[in-house]
C-alpha cells in the first residue's frame, strides 16, 4: 500500500510540478548532521539551508530557485550511499554537495561517478582528488597540504626533532601517515610516535614516553575531536617546554576553551581565514568573503564560525558560481564550469580548479595561527 | 493447498520479491530492497541462535566485517575472485565462531551478551587499526565482482542497484529455505529443545554444548555472507560494519520482527531498513520513534511484530 501510494504520490507531482520544474535547479546534500560527525555535518547543514535562502532570495541562480533536498547520514557510509542513489535517481537533483567524513564521502563517489552527477565533498583525505576522478571535487585542504604546512613552519624555527601523538580515528590515522611520507622533504627527523584512541581522557603516557625522547624538540598532533584538548592539557601539566603544533581539524574556538586557555598558550595550527577575520588586512582578498560568511553565521545560529561549516559555505559558492558560468542546470556543463573554476575567493582559500587539479587551493589559504592568551592570532 | 509451512513461507517471500519492483518509481527502490535482504540474512542466522537455540549475541557484526574485510582484501593480496572470497570470508567467520563460541558459550544470559559483545568490538578495534592492511577508519575499496559485465554480456543490462537486487534477493530465498530447512529437521528440534529447557534438553540426550556451537557457526555464516554482500554492493567499506551498532541492529531488527520466525526477522529487517529512509524528514526524531515502536511492540507484541500479527489474524478466522 506504502509502495501504490508512493507511485500515486510521485505521479501527481510529476504531473502538477511540470511547469514549476523548469524554474528551479535541484541540489542535494548528505552530511553528518547528527551521530559522531555531527560536529562536522551540524554547522554544515546550517549553512547550507541559510546560503540557499540568501540566494533565493536575492533571486536565485540564472533567474532560477535552488531547491536543497538535504538528508543526515549520520556518518554512516552505507546510508551515506543510499542516500546519494536516493538524490540521484528519485530526487534527480543536478548536484550533489556532501560527505562530511572521508568515509562517507567514498561511499558517494561509486554513486555520483556511474551516473555522471557533478559531487562536492566536504571531507579532507587526499584519496578523494587524488587520483583524479571526473565528478568529483572537493573544498578542504588535504591533510598532507595541512602538514606541510606545520612543517614549513617548523623549518623556520629550525626544528629538525619531533615527536608525534596521532589519534586512531580516521583523521587522525590519515593525517599521521600524510605527515610521515612528507616529513623527509623538510629535514625534519620523527623521533617518537605514539597514538591514544578517540575515546580516551588521559595521555599522559605517551607524553612522557615523547618527553623523554632524545633530542626532541616539538610535538605534533594529528587530531580532533575532543583528543587534541585533552593533549594539551596533559602538556601542560607535564610541564613539557616545547612548541606544540596541533592540526586544522580543531581549529575552532571550541579547542581553546575545552583544553583552557593557560594550558593552549602557545599551541600553533594551520587554520582558515574565517577564525582571524578581525586580523586580515584590509587588502586581503579574503578578507570580505569570510567576514560575510562570519557575520551570516553568527547572526543566525548564536554559535561561533567554525572552519567545518565554511567547508560547506565553499561547496555553495562553488556550485552556484559554476552552474551561472555554465548557464544551465546540466550535469555535465556544471561539472565542465567546476573544472573551470578559476581565482574563486572563498572562506578555506581562492579555488582555482583544472582538470588535474580538483581541489584548487595552495599552501597560501592556510595560515599558521597561534594562541596567545585565549585568542587566535597570525604568525607573520 | 497441500503446501507446509514452509513452503507457504518461501512461496510468499520469492512473490514478494518478485513482485514488489513492479511498484518501484525509481531504481532507488531497488537499492533499499537489497539493504532489505543484505540485513535479513545476518538477521536470519540471529533467528538461528536467538530464536532456535536461544542464545544472546550482541557481536555478530564482527562476523559480518570479516565477511567484509575478506571481500575487500583477498582479491588483491591473494588475487582470489571477490566471489571466492566471500567463500573464504564465510570460513574464517566459521572458525573464528568455533574457536571463540567454544569457551564462551558455556555462559548464559548477560553474560554470554557481553562475551559476544567483546568480541565484536575487538573485531572492529583490529579492523580500526590495523591501517597497513585494513586502511584504517577511512574505509577501503572493495574490487567489483564482475558479475553484472557477465549479465550485460547475456543481453540484460542491469543497473548496480536492480542488479544487486536481484542477486541479494536470489541470496535471501536460498538462506531462507535453508533457514526453513534447519527448523524441521532433528538439529532444529534438538535446538528448540535446548531454548525450552537446557536441563531437559541434556537428559534425553542431546549434546547441549555441540549444538549450541553448531548454532552459533552457522548463524556467524549467514552474519559474514551479510557483510561481504554489502561490501560488493557498496564497493567501499569501513570498520562500521564490525561496529557494536551495527551488531544492535541485528538484534533488533529480530527482535522487531519476531526472532523465533525466519519470515518474521525478514519484516524486522524491512521496518527498521525503511523507516530511516521514510522518517527524513523528522530524522531529529528518528531514535525517538524506533525507540517507541520498539517498546510498544515489547510491551504488546511480545513474539515480535509478525508472529502476534498472524496470530490474531487466525485468531479471528477460528
Amino acid at each position: 500500500m506504502k509502495l501504490l501510494s508512493t507511485t500515486a504520490l510521485s505521479g501527481l507531482m510529476a504531473l502538477g510540478l511540470v511547469s514549476t520544474a523548469f524554474a528551479e535547479i535541484k541540489i542535494g546534500a548528505s552530511v553528518s548532521e547528527t551521530g559522531p560527525a555531527a560536529f562536522l555535518g551540524d554547522p554544515q547543514t546550517k549553512t547550507l539551508k541559510m546560503m540557499v535562502d540568501d540566494i533565493n532570495a536575492k533571486g536565485g541562480v540564472n533567474g532560477e530557485q535552488i531547491v536543497l533536498v538535504i538528508y543526515d547520514d549520520g556518518g554512516d557510509p552505507n546510508k551515506a550511499r543510499t542516500f546519494a542513489t536516493r538524490l540521484v535517481e528519485d530526487d534527480e537533483v543536478v548536484a550533489i554537495i556532501g560527505g562530511s567524513t572521508t568515509g562517507a564521502t567514498m561511499a558517494i563517489i561509486p554513486v555520483v561517478e556511474d551516473a555522471g552527477i557533478p559531487f562536492i565533498s566536504l571531507a579532507g583525505a587526499i584519496n578523494i582528488i587524488d587520483p583524479v576522478k571526473p565528478f568529483t571535487f572537493k573544498t578542504p585542504h588535504t591533510d598532507r597540504m595541512a602538514c606541510q604546512k606545520i612543517f614549513e613552519d617548523m623549518e623556520a624555527r629550525e626544528i629538525t626533532k619531533i615527536g608525534m601523538i596521532s589519534g586512531t580515528d580516521g583523521f587522525g590515522a590519515s593525517m599521521q601517515a600524510q605527515c610521515k611520507s612528507v616529513v623527509g622533504d623538510y629535514g625534519i627527523e620523527v623521533v617518537a610516535d605514539e597514538t591514544y584512541g578517540p575515546q580516551d581522557a588521559d595521555m599522559t603516557p605517551q607524553l612522557t614516553n615523547i618527553k623523554g625522547a632524545a633530542g626532541i624538540q616539538a610535538v605534533l598532533n594529528p587530531g580532533f575531536g575532543q583528543g587534541p584538548s585533552i593533549v594539551t592539557r596533559n602538556f601542560a601539566q607535564l610541564a613539557i617546554d616545547l612548541p606544540l603544533y596541533q592540526s586544522h581539524g580543531v581549529a575552532s574556538d571550541g579547542f581553546i576553551e575545552l583544553a583552557g586557555a593557560a594550558a593552549a598558550e602557545g599551541v600553533r595550527l594551520p587554520g582558515t581565514a574565517l577564525l582571524v577575520t578581525d586580523l586580515l588586512a584590509d587588502s586581503d582578498p579574503q578578507k570580505a568573503v569570510a567576514t560575510a560568511y562570519k557575520t551570516m553565521f553568527e547572526a543566525q545560529t548564536r554559535t561561533s564560525v567554525g572552519t567545518f561549516g565554511g567547508y560547506a559555505h565553499d561547496a555553495m559558492l562553488l556550485m552556484v558560481d559554476a552552474i551561472t558560468r555554465a548557464g544551465s542546470a546540466d550535469s555535465v556543463a556544471i561539472r565542465d564550469a567546476l573544472e573551470a573554476t578559476s581565482g574563486l575567493v572563498g572562506t578555506t582559500g581562492t579555488y582555482t580548479m583544472s582538470p588535474t587539479d580538483h581541489l584548487g587551493l595552495d599552501l597560501s589559504a592556510f595560515r599558521m595561527l597561534e594562541i596567545k592568551a585565549g585568542a587566535w592570532t597570525l604568525v607573520e | 493447498m497441500k503446501l507446509s509451512n514452509k513452503q507457504t513461507a518461501l512461496v510468499v517471500l520469492a512473490a514478494l520479491i518478485a513482485i514488489t519492483p513492479l511498484f518501484f518509481p525509481s531504481s532507488y527502490y531497488f537499492r533499499v530492497g537489497s539493504l532489505i535482504f543484505v540485513n535479513s540474512i545476518a538477521v536470519i542466522g540471529i533467528v538461528i541462535l536467538a530464536g532456535y537455540a536461544g542464545q544472546i549475541s550482541l557481536g555478530h557484526a564482527g562476523f559480518a566485517g570479516i565477511g567484509a574485510y575478506a571481500c575487500a582484501l583477498a582479491p588483491v593480496h591473494l588475487g582470489l575472485h571477490p566471489a571466492f572470497a566471500v567463500v573464504l570470508g564465510a570460513i574464517i567467520s566459521a572458525v573464528m565462531a568455533y574457536v571463540v563460541g567454544r569457551p564462551i558459550l558455556r555462559l548464559k544470559g548477560y553474560y554470554l551478551g557481553v562475551a559476544t559483545l567483546g568480541f565484536g568490538i575487538l573485531v572492529s578495534m583490529v579492523l580500526a587499526n590495523e591501517r597497513e592492511i585494513t586502511g584504517g577508519p577511512d574505509g577501503i575499496q572493495v574490487p567489483d565482482l564482475g558479475l553484472r559485465a557477465i549479465v550485460k554480456t547475456m543481453g540484460l543490462d542491469l543497473n548496480n542497484s536492480e542488479f544487486w537486487y536481484i542477486f541479494s534477493g536470489l541470496a535471501l530465498i536460498l538462506g531462507a529455505w535453508v533457514a526453513l530447512n534447519l527448523y524441521d529437521s532433528p538439529t532444529g528440534r534438538a535446538l528448540r529443545a535446548l531454548h525450552g529447557s537446557e536441563i531437559a534438553a541434556r537428559t534425553v540426550g542431546i549434546d547441549v554444548a555441540r549444538l549450541k556451537l553448531q548454532a552459533f557457526i552457522i548463524s556467524a555464516v549467514y552474519a559474514s555472507i551479510s557483510g561481504s554482500l554489502l561490501a560488493l554492493q557498496n564497493k567501499f567499506i569501513t570498520p562500521d560494519v564490525a561496529g557494536f551498532m551495527h551488531s544492535i541492529e541485528m538484534v533488533t531488527m529480530a527482535v522487531l520482527g519476531g526472532v523465533g520466525s525466519v519470515l518474521g526477522a525478514i519484516f524486522g529487517a524491512a521496518i527498521l531498513t525503511m523507516l530511516p529512509q521514510l522518517l527524513t524528514v523528522f530524522a531529529e526524531y528518528e531514535m525517538l520513534l524506533m525507540g517507541l515502536v520498539m517498546m510498544l511492540v515489547m510491551i504488546f507484541m511480545r513474539d515480535g511484530l509478525l508472529p502476534s500479527i498472524l496470530r490474531r489474524i487466525r485468531g479471528k478466522d477460528e
